[in-house]
């Protein structure tokens, strides 16, 4: 693509619409996987008595698969559009760019061949080996380099708060994932943690929870800062608002790793710490709902007509909800009813499908009509059905999974009055959780609908359409107001 | 922990909270230079942001958790060594042993402070104590037929000792079947609740020194004592080899209750009962772990157990 003006500068809209399209195929593949190992739970022989299909060897395949593909690809792809938009200024580098999506492809690629083989670190959400870890560090510090850069060659006098979550989940995560990932290696796929005991439990549930804290929520909060404001044409409700969450956020979480553990081998001390700094993380956390869904005053009649933006607000209700839910779940005494049982399953799962996956979903339907020069999607309608398909599935979801949990505590606690001894053995509370599992796969199969539908739909889209080249005038000199940017179909 | 890092923690987490609580006060007041509620003099890509001020009942909200937040680590564990108001703990963590953690148990009751644990305990012994007491009173023999006593002591067995025996008490490989009358170290009231309260280690050392065809030959006679049909010639050959095995099994085979040496006439395998199972046992030996129960449970609730595990055999 030839440049039209030499004082203007192509954005990278390449790598944004390669890492939409993985977001999208992942999504399914990810959630697919999700939906088999929920059957499996409900009919044990959906392995097929075949190793490599065993639930042990699904289950962190599945959540690599939703975390690490789809809700990472999502995250690097929004990221890369996002903060071109608002710093008015290319990628840093578009041969890096190019190399974050094609060594992120080729961790997913990894995780999915070795997870199903049995190799694993068998560090929850962390299971990767050794080698894929190193492929890991080296892709994220190039994504480091271009997000960074692209902020410092900025051409707008402040940074927009889009930009810090984004920022602050890119570097905490590095941080996290060398620091939980060093180990020992005893061959080229087995390696032992640095970490034992105690120790080692904590420095994987800092990673643990804090993977939840900055790739899930602040990445997240990245994404809806832009797209929120963006689909419902309103300025952001408060400045000052972002200020104090995102601080109080990004500092509140990284203590809060301990709730995990309650009642375990760490020391008492540490659990108080985890307990206070979650319940206080409360507040802030909800700072970025109410940020998020005030922006929509004076616009909320454009629910009743635009899909996409229910798709961003339910998310946000979805995000308040897990927000609230989960620092009452780090209470001990309540974590000593939730803690083991389905209650958390169902948390995590209000979290990753009702707040990852909707922002995500509709952050996708804004951005790939205008990756693809479009100006709306093939099919609205698709949207709606879309809409309702997830939300109901997730409802679905999310619902069996309190009543099964609160249930199976309850049961594991009661104790007959007459003589002390506990009332119920462990396998009577599996088989009374049968009838929710079997909600639970009723509700993944709407939300894989869903997925399946949104797939075609954005076949369609970029069928109709060509790659959007869009340019951003270089700075002249400094001071230079706003640069006006120019939109042209290639 | 060393009162360094005591001292870590502790100015750590207090400003810590300090920020929060300076980040909260800062952004109460307006240091934009803009109006509050108009828009701040930045757009990004067509964002522009309102100078709001926070919700009030949000912010209230803030300061609850922090001040809840200060008064939970004034009386509980949290700040680095010290140990809170309350004198509160979960239970005695650093214990390394049965007689550590009696001492440590004492020493909490004397300076008056809470182990959650222990007071849970206690509780559940003063309140349920006195049932099982009364129950140890009478005999093993005579509980098994008392019908409240059996189904505590199957509820004891279902969270104990079906992990390995099975919620059935039939046992599986290496792990035996406690409904039949063939007993490793004895069926009696006394014997059966000796297992439990000592646990059993059972040893079949390998026999590395028979050659493969002597190993077949050895299976094959350990295969006729329980009247199975086998090749004669082999069973014959065995024969004279046998008196290794019988140190333990008896020349007659039919084990030793005080060694753990299984009957070799029943036809009760414990670890499977095919020519190639028990030339594996031969060959390889075997190990096998009942735990000890009486610093678990108590010998009044295995008592009870052992009241229902007999019943089992004598239905």
């Amino acid at each position: 693509m030839s440049q039209t003006n030499p004082l203007q500068i192509e954005y990278n809209l390449k790598v944004v619409r390669q890492f939409a399209i993985a977001t999208v195929i992942w999504g399914i593949i990810g959630m697919a996987v999700g939906v088999l190992i929920a059957a499996q739970l409900v009919w044990p022989e959906l392995n097929f008595e075949t190793p490599w299909l065993t639930y042990s060897r699904l289950r962190p395949l599945h959540t690599n698969a939703v975390i690490f593909a789809f809700g990472t690809s999502a995250l690097m792809g929004t990221s890369f559009y996002v903060v071109q938009k608002t710093c008015k200024t290319a990628l840093f580098s578009n041969k890096l760019a190019s190399f974050v999506f094609w060594g992120w492809q080729a961790v997913i690629l990894a995780a999915v061949i070795t997870l199903p083989l049995g190799i694993t670190s068998s560090k929850e959400y962390a299971e990767l080996e050794w080698p894929i870890d190193i492929l890991i560090a080296l892709v994220w510090v190039a994504y480091i380099i271009v997000f960074f850069g692209t902020l410092v060659k900025r051409t707008t006098s402040h940074i927009y708060v889009a930009n810090w979550f984004y920022g602050g989940f890119i570097v905490t995560i590095a941080v996290l994932h060398i620091v939980n990932s060093m180990a020992v290696p005893v061959s080229f796929t087995k390696s032992y943690s640095l970490y034992a005991g105690a120790t080692d439990a904590m420095v994987q549930w800092w990673y643990g929870h804090n993977a939840v804290g900055f790739l899930l929520t602040a990445g997240f909060l990245g994404m809806m800062y832009y797209f929120v404001p963006k689909q419902a044409e309103r300025p952001v409700y408060s400045y000052r608002l972002s200020v104090v969450h995102f601080w109080a956020l990004i500092s509140l979480y990284i203590w809060a790793g301990p709730h995990h553990l309650h009642y375990t081998a760490l020391p008492d001390w540490t659990q108080s710490l985890g307990m206070v700094m979650s319940i206080i993380l409360f507040v802030p956390s909800w700072g970025g709902m109410i940020n998020g869904i005030m922006t929509l005053s004076g616009a909320w009649h454009k629910l009743r007509t635009d899909p996409i933006l229910r798709f961003l607000i339910v998310s946000l209700s979805f995000y308040g909800m897990s927000t609230f839910e989960g620092p009452m779940m780090s209470i001990k005494s309540v974590n000593a009813l939730s803690h083991y049982t389905d209650w958390t399953v169902g948390h995590v799962h209000s979290g990753a499908l009702g707040w990852v996956a909707m922002i995500t979903i509709g952050a996708m339907y804004y951005l790939i009509p205008r990756l693809w020069s479009q100006t709306q999607m093939h099919n609205v309608r698709w949207i709606n059905i879309h809409f309702w398909l997830h939300t109901i599935g997730v409802v679905l979801y999310i619902v069996a999974l309190w009543i099964s949990g609160v249930m199976q505590g309850l049961m594991w606690r009661a104790v007959n009055a007459t003589d002390g001894t506990l009332t119920y053995s462990f396998i009577e509370s599996v088989s009374e959780s049968y009838p929710f599992w079997i909600i639970r796969v009723i509700g993944g199969v709407f939300i894989v609908a869903g997925m399946i539908l949104m797939a075609v739909n954005v076949y369609r889209t970029i069928r109709a359409g060509k790659p959007t080249v869009e340019y951003v005038n270089a700075p002249v000199a400094e001071n230079n107001p706003a640069p006006a940017t120019a939109t042209q179909s290639a | 922990m060393s009162s360094f890092w005591s001292a870590w923690i502790i100015v750590l987490t207090l400003a810590f909270l300090v920020f929060i609580i300076w980040l909260l006060r800062w952004n109460m007041t307006n240091y934009t230079g803009i109006k509050e509620g108009e828009l701040m003099d930045h757009e990004y890509d067509g964002i522009v942001e309102i100078n709001n001020p926070m919700p009030k009942w949000w912010t209230i909200l803030f300061w609850i958790t922090i001040v809840w937040g200060f008064i939970y680590l004034a009386l509980y564990p949290g700040l680095g060594n010290f140990k809170g108001l309350l004198g509160w703990s979960s239970s005695n963590q650093q214990v390394r042993s049965l007689e550590e953690s009696r001492l440590a148990t004492e020493q909490a009751h004397e300076a008056g402070l809470i182990v959650e644990y222990d007071r849970q305990i206690e509780q559940a012994d003063e309140k349920f104590g006195p049932i099982f007491a009364a129950l140890s009173e009478r005999s093993i023999e005579d509980l098994a037929s008392d019908q409240t006593a059996k189904e505590i002591g199957q509820r004891l067995f279902i969270q104990n000792c079906a992990q390995c025996h099975g919620s059935n008490a039939m046992g599986g490989k290496g792990f035996p079947n406690l409904t039949d009358s063939d007993w490793l170290y004895g069926g009696s009231a006394e014997q059966i609740k000796h297992s439990i309260m000592e646990g059993r280690v059972g040893l079949m050392p390998p026999q590395s020194q028979f050659n493969d065809q002597e190993v077949a030959e050895l299976a094959h006679y350990v295969m006729s004592l329980s009247g199975r049909k086998v090749d004669p010639e082999l069973a014959k050959a065995g024969e004279s080899n046998f008196i290794v095995c019988a140190a333990c099994h008896g020349m007659d085979g039919k084990g030793n209750y005080a060694l753990g040496a299984p009957n070799l006439t029943d036809n009760i395998w414990l670890y499977g009962g095919s020519q190639e199972a028990i030339e594996e046992t031969i060959r390889n030996g075997r190990n096998g772990v009942m735990p000890a129960w009486k610093d678990i449970l108590g010998e009044d609730k295995i008592h009870v157990i052992s009241s229902y595990v007999y019943g089992l055999s004598q239905e």
